[in-house]
């Protein structure tokens, strides 16, 4: 109970994937037109993360070493394809709006880097709250980000109409230059008010990217292997 | 004997940031003045709405961030005034309040303030406010005998437009950009003040009439004469070339980097006018080169005297 309450903790505030960590960044920026895209891409993707962290923990001693990312992927891929095609029969002006965003969940590196740096390493439930933490952390963040761009750059929240008559709404923020405008507001912001940032000393002091010297799993580290790997 | 020894520079010039900015207001006055001329109280009110807004969105970002004021150097109202030029006179109240605020915070202070902005803020703004508002942005106030429509759009609509008009500025357009004399009297007024070379402006316009001439003649226009004076005399093209493309900070500091930078302009608001929706491109074709500037200026390097370059290893 309490690993559990300290991975949702850590997903949702302390390593947020999008705001913390600044993984995920194309669904991020290409999806929150609207709160209710972001809302949606987040709850997908945090479905993907549990069922994926879950099962890729259970085979964590059967599957070789050698040959661990194409095993995650099929794994992750078979949760996409669930995905898509319950969005497809259920949710479809959702469906229609996420478009390819959907498929594109396959090769997201919040899902690939916990499968790397946590699911590989730790036990099944353990592993299943981490999934639902980073899951209900992105989903939060997309649905911050997609909620002020919806505000700002069409006067509706979650599609109600709530701002007066007279506004005008911004195009811009709806737009892709929105995405990056609220993103970077919101990275100035954490960090003035000392919460946990992707630029903030204080926070990544014991991390700061250097892997090297570092023996904790993190997602820093997955990126620095996977980086490497590509090389 | 007394020696004075100090690292050099040794021989300091009088001007200062101050100085320089308020020579650019003062070589604006005159195409603002035609622009409150025609546009009437509604285009001074836009003015100083613009200015008002730049100038104390510097000052409440400087408080905040607990910096150094600097108001002072007037860069600030040289931002709102020329992005006040770049409105209509019709604009609502909000919009150049709206502008300037993005001008100054977003383009300019987030980055460092003055000298670290990499575009042009008025430019930017402009073109934040062309994305956001398009129906506001090219909603053309209506003058008295003059069809409501910029010289351009007529033009491209197949109406004919008098080259008088044009000069003196009796027809639509934004508030700083429908005189050419108003705006070539700023220019002499800055290049005889030392303020700019007349390189760039030059440049940019005799580039994009070369560009304009061929892909005019690429994209099935009649290219004749009239068409030509229209596409240079009208629109931002003149306004942008002296006042917007010639910022210290966001064009190149080298001498073959301006020449490119200008080209540059020329030909990006040649193809933007010619095979674009829109029938005005000079702010994008501005901005677009503004980020091009650190490239240019590493390119065209210019060697120190008596360096030999080095072989290739």
């Amino acid at each position: 109970m309490k690993t559990a309450l300290e991975r949702l903790y850590n997903g949702i505030i302390k390593e947020n994937p999008t705001l913390v960590l600044m993984l995920g960044m194309c669904p991020t920026l290409a999806v929150t037109t609207s709160a209710m895209n972001g809302l949606g891409m987040g709850l997908s993707t945090c479905f993907v993360l549990m069922l994926s962290n879950l099962i890729i923990s259970l085979l964590r001693k059967f599957i070789p070493e050698s040959v661990r990312m194409p095993a995650y992927i099929v794994v992750i891929a078979s949760f996409v394809t669930i995905v898509e095609l319950l969005m497809q029969a259920y949710v479809r002006s959702l469906y229609a709006s996420l478009g390819l965003y959907i498929p594109l969940i396959v090769v997201n590196c919040i899902i690939m880097g916990r499968a790397e740096s946590y699911a590989s390493k730790n036990p099944p439930v353990a592993s299943f709250f981490d999934g639902l933490g980073m899951g209900l952390g992105f989903t939060l963040a997309l649905t911050i980000i997609g909620a002020i761009r919806e505000l700002l750059g069409a006067g509706t929240l979650f599609g109600f109409n709530i701002m007066p008559d007279s506004f005008e709404p911004i195009s811009i923020m709806i737009m892709a230059p929105g995405a990056f405008f609220v993103l970077a507001v919101l990275t100035a912001l954490q960090n003035k008010l000392g919460a946990p940032s992707a630029t903030n000393k204080k926070s990544s002091e014991s991390c700061a990217g250097n892997c090297a010297g570092c023996g904790a799993a993190c997602a820093f580290r997955a990126e620095a292997k996977e980086g490497g790997d590509g090389k | 004997m007394k020696l004075n020894m100090s690292i050099s520079p040794h021989v300091r010039d009088k001007g200062t940031t101050r100085s320089v900015m308020l020579d650019v207001a003062i070589a604006l006055i005159p195409s603002i003045i035609i622009g409150i001329y025609y546009g009437g109280w509604r285009a001074a009110l836009v003015v100083a709405l613009s200015v008002g807004s730049c100038v104390l969105c510097e000052f409440l970002y400087d408080k905040l961030m607990h910096k150094k004021n600097t108001i002072g150097d007037c860069s600030a109202v040289v931002t709102g005034l020329i992005l006040a030029c770049n409105l209509y006179s019709t604009a609502p109240i909000w919009l150049p309040i709206l502008g300037g605020a993005f001008a100054i915070i977003v383009v300019k202070m987030l980055y460092g303030g003055l000298g670290q902005n990499f575009m042009n803020p008025a430019c930017a703004a402009r073109c934040f406010l062309l994305i956001s508002f398009p129906s506001i942005m090219t909603n053309y106030p209506a003058l008295d005998g003059v069809s409501s429509a910029t010289p351009l759009t007529a033009f491209a609509s197949g109406e004919t437009v008098s080259l008088s008009s044009l000069l003196l500025g009796n027809h639509v357009g934004t508030i700083g950009e429908t005189s050419v004399i108003a705006i070539l009297v700023g220019f002499i007024y800055l290049v005889c003040r030392r303020v700019i070379s007349p390189k760039i402006p030059v440049c940019t316009v005799a580039s994009a009439a070369v560009f304009l001439f061929i892909f005019g003649n690429m994209a099935g226009e009649s290219v004749t004469l009239s068409y030509m004076t229209v596409q240079l005399l009208s629109g931002g093209l003149l306004f942008g070339a002296v006042f917007m493309a010639t910022d210290y900070v966001t064009a190149p500091v080298t001498n073959w980097g301006q020449v490119i930078y200008a080209v540059v302009i020329g030909l990006l608001v040649a193809f933007i006018r010619c095979f674009g929706g829109s029938t005005e491109g000079m702010s994008y074709a501005i901005i677009i080169a503004n980020l091009l500037t650190p490239l240019l200026e590493k390119a065209t390097q210019p060697r120190p005297f008596g360096l030999r370059k080095e072989k290739a290893k």
